[in-house]
Parts: C-alpha cells; structure tokens; sequence
C-alpha cells in the first residue's frame, strides 16, 4: 500500500481552484519529484497534503489513514514534515533553538539535535546565532533540518532551490540520500528540471492543476517532459489540449 | 529631598503600572490581540480576592494563592471558547470589539453583583509600613514589594521566553502561525496559555491595587489606559521596555500632581503623546505599534 | 528552466479569441430599483419629519433629537470604522469638543446659536487635524486605546480649566433667549439637518473616488498603497470628516440637553452606543446604522429598568453580532433581498 495516497484532489484559495482533479501515489522509501512552471499548482499539492489549505475535496490518505480533518498541528506527530516555501525560519529564534521547537510532537528516530548539526556542518558553528541572520542557503538547511528533527515518515520539501546559487543547491540535495537512507520518503517540489530529475524515482508534472504527465525519469524522454510542463500539443506527449499561451 | 522623594515614589507607583502592563504586551507579542478588557480583568481579580477575604477573613495576600490560578485559568478558557474566534482572519475590527464588548460585559456585571461602592482590601499592618532609606526618604513596605514583585514576574516571564519550551512556542507562533503549525504547535493552545499567563500577572496587578488603594467596578478601563502607555512609552517587542515604560508613566504621574493633584494622570498622558509623536518606538522598542 | 527551449511545437492551433463587447454598449450603474424607491420613501420621509412641529408631541420631538444625533454619532463611526478601518473608541472627544465649542461660543463670545453650533463643528474638525497625526501612528487596537487616550486628555484639560466650568461643568445661558417651544423647534431641525446630513455627507463621499479609495484601505491596506491609493490622504479626510460630523452632533446634543460636564460629555458611553448601533445594524453599510439606532432606542425603552444588565446585554450582543452575525441586520436583509438603499457599489450593465 502506498505511504500517501492522494485520489481525485482539487484545492482552493477562497475562490480560486489551484488543483483540479490530481491523483498520485507515493511508495514508502521513494523520492518522488513534482515539477511544473509556476502557477501549476505544485506548492498547493505539497501544501494540501500538509493540511495548510482551507478548502479542498478528495481524499488524501497517509498509510492507508484518510487525513481529512486532521489539523496541520497533529500531521506532524502522524510522520508528515513539510519544508515550506521560502524557508520560513523563525527569525527571532536561534538555530539550536528552531530545531528544538518542532520536538513537540516528533517521533523517536536517528534525528536529533547533535545529528542534524553533523549533517548540516555549516550550521554546527552558529548554534546560536538568530534565524533572521543566516544566509538564505544556512536557512534552507535549517528549515529541512527542523523538519527533520521530528524523524517524519514523510518528508515534503517545497522548492528548495528558490533563490539560492547552484553551489548550495548542489551541497543541500547532496544530503537527500542520507536522509532517505534514514528511512524518510521525499517527495520534492522543484523548479529546477534537472536536478528533481537526477534524484527522482518517479517523476510528476503538474500543469495548470492537473496531472500532465508522470513515471520514472529513465522512461521519460526529454520532448515529452518539455511538452507536459508547458502544455504543448504533440503526438504522445500531454493529454491536454493545446494551448496558445503556457 | 523632596524631588528625590516625588521621584522614589513615582518609582515605586510606576512598578504597578509595569504589572499592569505585563500581560498587555505578551498577549500582543504573542497574537498581536489588544485586549481591551485587560483593566476590566484586574478589577475581577480584585473582587475575586475581596469576596474570599469576605468569606475567610484571611490576609488578601494569602488569597493569591487563589485567585492566580483561578485567573490563569480564566484566561485560557476565554481564549479558547471566545476570543479565538476572534483572531480568524485578518480582520482588525473583530478583536477590538469582541474584547470592548468583554470590558463593558464585565463592568456592568461587576457592578450588579458588588454595587458601586469603594471597596479595598487590607492587608493589615504591611500596608502602612515603611522602610526608611536614609535621612528624610522613606518608603513604604507595599509599594516596595509592588516593584519587587513586577521585577520578578518579568524576569520569571524572560526566563520563560528564552528557556522553556512554552517560550519557543510563543515566540515561534509569534513569527509565523502557519510554520508553527508545521511544526505540531497548536496555535489555539499557545494562544491559550499566553493569555493565562498574561491574566494571572494581571491577577497579581489587580491584588496589589486593591490593597494600595480603594476600587470599584468601573476603574478598569483607566489601569487598561495606564498599562497602554506604559508599554507604548516602553516600546514593543521588549520586555524590560514595559518596565522602564512603566517607571517612566509612574515618575510623570508623581511629578504632575506635586504641581498641581488634578495634573498627575494628565502629565502622563502627555508623556505618552510626546513618546508617540517624537519617538514611536519608545524608549527600548524594536518596532513601531503598527 | 534548464531543459527545453520553450519554443512552441508546430501545428498547434491558436484559439480564436471570445467576441468583446464594445465599449459603447457598456455603462457604469450605480442605483438599483430598491434604491430609487428607497430615495424616494427617504425624501418624503425626510419631509414629514421636517414639518414635525407642525404635527409632533413635544416628547416625540425630544425622542427624535436623541434618535437623529445618536444615528449622526453612529454613521461617523461607521465611516470611520466600516469603509476606513479606523477603529476609534475616542470620538466621545469630539462630542465633548463640540458641546464645550458650543458653549465658548454662544456664552462666552455671544454669537447666534446657529453659527456657533456650526463654528463647534469645525472646532472639532480643526482639533482633529494634529490628533490625527498622532494617533495614525498607531495601528489596530492600538490605535483604539490611543484614541480613547487622547479623549481622556481633552477631557481632563477641560476638567483642569474653571473658565469651562471644572469638573462640574456649566450650563448653556444663550439658548434662553428664545423662549422653550422656539428652542425646541430649533433644535429639533438642526439634529434633522445633523441627522440627513450625517447619512447623506456619508454617502455623497463614498461615491466619489474616496469611497473607493477607502474600501480598498479598508480590505487590504497594503495592497492599495501599492497600487498608488492615497491611503494616509483618504484615512485623514474620513478622520476629519467624523470629527466634523460628532462634534456638529455633540453641539446639539448639549444644546438639548443644555447642562454639560466633562465626565458626561466626554464618557466613552458614546462611543459605546455607536459601536453597538452599528454592529447591530450592519458595519460598513450606510442602512445598517439607520436600523440599529432604532433597535437600539427600542432597546432602551424597554430595557431602562434594568439598571447595569442592560448594558451587560448591549456588551453581549455586540460580542455576538461580531462573531456570528459579521454583516449585522441590514446584512442578513440584504444577503436576501439584494436591496440597497444607499447604493455605492457600481455594476456594469449593458445599455
């Protein structure tokens, strides 16, 4: 049985519908990688699943557990983690004292205080140093390490590369495979084609809240990827019809 | 020496209005809610610890005991069952009428249950005593202990905020509700507990001024006045700011009625517009009260 | 994006673009049925009242000045709190400001009772102008409590001032020059004139572009600064207006009620009736206030007995209408009917 389930979902801000229709399954220990152009609707999905969206129909369902009306509070002690988008450290507290707040509700595991900061080397050194005086890259650690720290079964990390240079991209998804190594399943949300590519097992392409297109990365030719992101027409590519304008 | 004196005892009113304040500003640090019931609160207090002297004749000290708790209490339940509601969405006008609502809610049904006499409670012979300092200034035992007493409560509330657990949740749900949700804190149980903190430091505040001196069900409103410019005159966001905002109010007031005894409340207000127009952020502020 | 190169594959087709309206077959609406029946009931209601010293008892006369100046007090609270999103518990500070204006003017300085109560007006709005400066760097609840401050201030200098009577007030000596049926008429029309002209100031300005500017304040400060709306511009001019409009009110409140003290005159009671007037019938509607203020006077007569439980009502209600009822009564009516009295929303419509 797949670890997230997610079966016809459309979401919605106040009026607006984001997410139309989406289905996808996650297999506990994959790396799952959700790509699409902005607008698409990948940060909702990652969102909705987190319990952050006001309004949404269909089922998302967590080992086997339909989540409606679990409130985002007490998904964490279920074993969802979300890295939001744009970070969002607590500015007023320190790293040592981001990580410890998300204890609350964790779980036990191979993540605590001393193995985040050895993960995370760069951070060892400012242990006390506020949140509001990292560097966008020291806090993108900090907020994956702070979800870490709660040892989730799941792990949703919402566009990690935004604003930060290739280097520290490069140094940040270097830790990913440890972290599925200790047990988590990732599913991420990236702009950047290339690099959810190479770390994927499977990959989704969202367009304009739908599905355009999904499978592993190797049986994915590059037309076809190009086609679903930006809703192209073409013989056996996206199964929308075509548009003037992605 | 008789300066030196004005000014110690405005020192000494000023510790109260720092206990005032207390609550006041970590409500709205931690939910940016201005509880304009807060002044209503501290008089519930009051008449709480008048009906158990009543009942028991114990030292209202003693009854702290009591009514701390039970104002802690209170306070979480209020924010749970009512004022919750309140902070939902974006809205300005919801939080300041709910809580205008509360304050005349509170002070009318206050007034039909003890009626509009001066009430006080005595705290026997402690509250007469004084403690002589050097030649010529004395200062009386009671509003010594006030200060004390606001000066441990905030140190307590600073220790709080950067040691425990609860204190991160504060300040992390202080930052960011959404992520704080992220992270397993419940925003309507923190809420929760701030308010019960900031109503038993009111509880402490209501107490002491009924012991200081006389109360009835409609003063509320004025200590809630007080307890504003002090954090205002203080600046937000800085703990030790409500207390020096709180010295600052008590030595104005002390200092306005040695000129004239209509003047004192008056010259603390003035204070407070002067801070807010030449200095909004106040004496040790980090923000403007926006 | 690093793959592809996003230029668009051949042979998709381009979809053709929807017919467009030309702009000459579209026009601006603004008045709705209901509402053109709504002005024409207004007028003639309007009319009746003001020929009332022809057919009104003296007591119904009296009733009426308190119902006209509270729903003047009531539609400036309105504007202030329901199209500005200022929430003001200070404006008891102009009702005082304009009963102590009142009172310089035709007592001590000798002018005619209707130039001073006008000349109170715009004391007011005059004392507003540096108040607003102040206050508006506070914001939310913050501003509220400041405001009530700043009418504690006012309040207080004038109790200190003996020339004004102290904290036991004074009474007003000029309205004895005309004789009581006179000055009752008199001052039955001007709290007519105080009371429409609260109603239709409020309305003329909201259809202009400070109305717009206004709501957009009120929905989304941020937004609309950065879309170039004046917000501090359209904030002051709501302020002052209010200040007008409460201070006008309070004059003929105290020209009525002729004994003014401080305590009285400057009690955060006003304040606490317009709020409960306009949550009652509806915030940011310019019907709402004219349906609470007669909840409200109905409230009061039957309920006076009651002593404190009636405000402890008043309170309770507030804090419920706020939670559960956020549109109040005109907002359920309208919710179902459509209606609109006093329309300023515009709609398109074809010619």
């Amino acid at each position: 049985m797949p670890l997230l389930e997610v079966d016809r979902l459309a979401s919605f801000y106040g009026d607006f519908q984001a997410l139309f229709d989406v289905t996808l399954a996650v297999d506990e220990g994959e790396t799952v990688a959700v790509i699409g152009a902005n607008g698409a609707g990948k940060s909702t999905l990652l969102r909705t699943v987190a319990g952050l969206q006001d309004r949404a129909t269909g089922t998302v369902a967590f080992d086997g557990r339909p989540l409606d009306g679990v409130p985002t509070h007490r998904r964490l002690g279920l074993g969802i983690a979300m890295v939001p988008e744009g970070r969002r450290i607590f500015p007023s507290l320190t790293v040592e004292e981001n990580l410890k707040v998300g204890v609350v509700r964790g779980r036990p595991g191979r993540w605590d205080l001393a193995s985040v900061l050895e993960l995370f080397g760069a951070l060892a050194d400012k242990r006390g140093r506020p949140g509001s005086l990292l560097s966008g890259g020291e806090q993108q650690m900090l907020a994956i390490g702070r979800a870490l720290m709660a040892n989730p079964r799941l792990l949703l990390l919402d566009e990690v590369s935004l604003g930060l240079a290739p280097l520290v991209v490069r140094r940040i998804y270097e830790t990913l495979p440890e972290i599925c190594g200790a047990g988590a399943t990732v599913v991420v949300v990236e702009q950047d084609v290339g690099q959810a590519l190479a770390g994927a097992d499977r990959v989704y392409c969202l367009l304009e809240g739908r599905v355009a297109l999904h499978g592993r990365p190797a049986d994915l030719t590059r037309e076809q990827i190009t086609d679903a992101y930006f809703g192209l027409g073409g013989p056996g590519g996206s199964s929308l019809a075509p548009r003037s304008n992605p | 020496m008789t300066w030196v004196n004005v000014v110690t005892q405005g020192i000494l009113l000023g510790g109260l209005y720092a206990l005032f304040a207390t609550g006041l500003s970590l409500m709205f640090g931690v939910m940016r809610l201005v509880n304009l019931a807060h002044g209503d609160l501290s008089i519930v207090a009051a008449f709480l610890a008048l009906a158990i002297v009543d009942g028991t004749g114990l030292n209202p000290l003693w009854t702290l005991l009591v009514v701390v708790p039970a104002m802690a209490g209170l306070g979480y339940l209020l924010q749970r069952g009512l004022l919750n509601f309140a902070l939902r969405g974006d809205d300005p006008l919801p939080p300041v009428l709910v809580t205008f609502g509360l304050s005349i809610i509170l002070q009318n049904l206050l007034l039909e249950v003890f009626s509009a006499d001066s009430q006080g409670l005595d705290a026997g012979r402690v509250e007469n005593a004084s403690v002589r300092l050097s030649d010529g200034l004395a200062v009386g035992w009671f509003p010594l202990l006030t200060l004390v007493t606001a000066v441990a409560v905030l140190t307590g509330l600073q220790l709080l905020l950067s040691r425990t657990q609860l204190g991160r949740s504060f300040r992390a749900t202080s930052d960011d509700p959404e992520a704080a949700s992220l992270v397993g804190l419940d925003h309507r149980h923190v809420f929760a507990m701030a308010t019960a903190i900031a109503l038993a430091t009111v509880a402490v505040a209501g107490l002491f001024l009924g012991v200081r001196t006389t109360f009835t069900p409609s003063i509320g409103p004025t200590r809630l006045i007080f307890a504003f410019e002090a954090v205002i005159i203080g600046g937000l966001g800085s703990i030790w700011g409500t207390l020096a905002g709180g010295l600052v109010l008590g030595v104005a007031q002390a200092l306005g009625a040695q000129f004239s005894p209509g003047w004192g409340v008056l010259a603390g207000h003035l204070v407070f517009l002067a801070v807010l127009a030449f200095r909004p952020t106040g004496l040790l502020g980090r923000k403007v009260p926006a | 994006m690093t793959e592809g190169s996003g230029e668009p594959q051949g042979g998709a087709p381009v979809k053709q673009a929807p017919e467009a309206v030309a702009p000459a077959q579209l026009r601006v609406q603004r008045a709705t049925l209901s509402s053109r029946i709504g002005l024409a009931v207004g007028v003639a209601v309007v009319v009746v009242l003001a020929l009332g010293p022809l057919w009104a008892l003296d007591s119904v006369l009296r009733t009426l000045i308190s119902f006209l100046t509270l729903l003047a007090l009531a539609q400036m609270w309105n504007l202030l709190a329901g199209y500005a999103g200022l929430v003001s518990i200070g404006q008891q500070a102009y009702v005082g400001l304009g009963a102590y204006a009142l009172l310089l003017f035709a007592d001590t300085l000798g002018l005619p009772l209707l130039v001073s109560v006008l000349v109170a007006g715009v004391v007011g709005t005059l004392v507003a102008l540096p108040t607003a400066l102040l206050a508006f760097r506070l914001r939310g609840g913050y501003f509220a409590i400041g405001t009530w401050v700043i009418a504690e201030v006012y309040r207080l200098v004038i109790t200190n001032v003996s020339q004004l009577g102290g904290g036991s007030g004074l009474t007003l000596r000029a309205a004895s020059a005309f004789d009581r049926t006179t000055r009752l008429f008199l001052t039955y029309e001007l709290a007519l004139a105080v009371g429409v002209g609260a109603v239709a100031v409020t309305y003329l300005l909201l259809r202009r572009r400070l109305g717009l500017a206004l709501t957009a304040v009120r929905d989304s400060e941020q937004s609309a600064q950065s879309l170039g709306v004046p917000v501090f511009r359209a904030k002051l001019v709501a302020y002052l207006v209010a200040a007008f409009g409460c201070s006008l009110a309070g004059a003929v409140i105290y020209l009525n009620l002729l004994r003014v003290q401080p305590e009285a005159a400057f009690s955060v009671n006003w304040t606490a009736f317009m709020i409960f007037i306009v949550l009652i019938g509806g915030v940011g509607t310019i019907e709402g206030p004219i349906i609470g203020t007669i909840v409200f006077f109905v409230l009061q007569e039957t309920l006076s007995g009651y002593g404190a439980w009636y405000l402890v009502l008043l309170g309770a209600v507030a804090v419920l209408v706020t939670l559960l009822a956020r549109r109040g009564l005109w907002g359920l009516v309208a919710d179902r009917t459509g209606w609109s009295l006093f329309p300023v929303q515009r709609r398109l419509e074809e010619r």
